[in-house]
């Protein structure tokens, strides 16, 4: 089902995820956090942002683990942890962070 | 739950693009790294292609997956083999292959090398110690 962003339609798979990454632009994020109630935060794009820098890199949306250790090692030990992660992004890092971020669902990740 | 750990070895032999088995190997490595096993991949025949430098996939509309090869480190994936006479026989070094390291974090992140030369007859033990081995 496509979702709308400032008057544009974005095309989504099954499962919420944005089709095509090169779409992305931040109101994706806005409106999908708006349809899962949560308030995006500084902290909240901290991670948004690192994803896509992520998939820049290496062309994959990291496994949960890889990302906790990855973000330990960027942004320090207290925010490397699942608990931080998830105190963020409740449905998980994976499907509410990627999916905002418009990356595709992780490799890895069922 | 069983604490047995397996050795598992991803063999790949065939280039890169042109068919699905190397960008499939590569998923199904990142995927399986989640389980916690003794995990190494190996390059013989053609599959040495798959590590070269300086892809670019623009000319076959694919996806150029090179660049995920670098992600292996975070996946605790460290050890890349890769079969010396199947280089020679391409004409390709060490040097023409992506620099894969992989982080100790025990080390204050040092970058420590994943890919390794091995020979032929080496290549043969690897396979024959390995408990499962996924050929692609």
């Amino acid at each position: 089902m496509p979702i709308e962003v400032n008057g544009k339609a974005f095309e989504t798979d099954e499962e919420g995820y944005l089709a095509n990454i090169n779409d992305w632009e931040p109101g994706v994020a806005e409106v999908m956090s708006k349809e899962d109630d949560l308030e995006l935060t500084d902290e909240h794009w901290d991670i948004i942002n690192f994803l896509r820098e992520y998939y820049e890199e290496y062309q994959i949306a990291p496994a949960v683990r890889v990302l906790t250790k990855a973000v330990g090692k960027k942004m320090g030990k207290d925010k490397g942890n699942s608990k931080y992660l998830y105190g963020l992004f409740p449905y998980g890092p994976a499907k509410q962070a990627c999916r905002y971020a418009g990356l595709p669902k992780p490799t890895g990740c069922v | 739950m069983s604490a047995t750990i397996k050795k598992f070895l991803y063999l790949n032999r065939k280039a890169p693009y042109g068919t699905i088995y190397a960008w499939e190997s590569l998923e199904v490595v990142l995927i399986g790294a989640a389980f916690d096993q003794d995990v190494s991949l190996a390059f013989v025949d053609d599959g040495v292609y798959q590590l070269t430098k300086g892809q670019d996939t623009t000319g076959i509309g694919m996806k150029n997956f090179s660049p995920t090869y670098a992600a292996l480190g975070d996946y605790d994936v460290k050890k890349i083999f890769v079969e010396k006479e199947s280089l020679e026989e391409r004409g390709l070094t060490l040097d023409d292959l992506q620099h894969l390291t992989w982080e100790d974090e025990d080390e204050d992140y040092a970058e420590k090398d994943s890919i390794a030369l091995v020979s032929r007859a080496e290549m043969a033990a690897l396979m024959g110690e390995s408990d499962i081995v996924f050929s692609f």
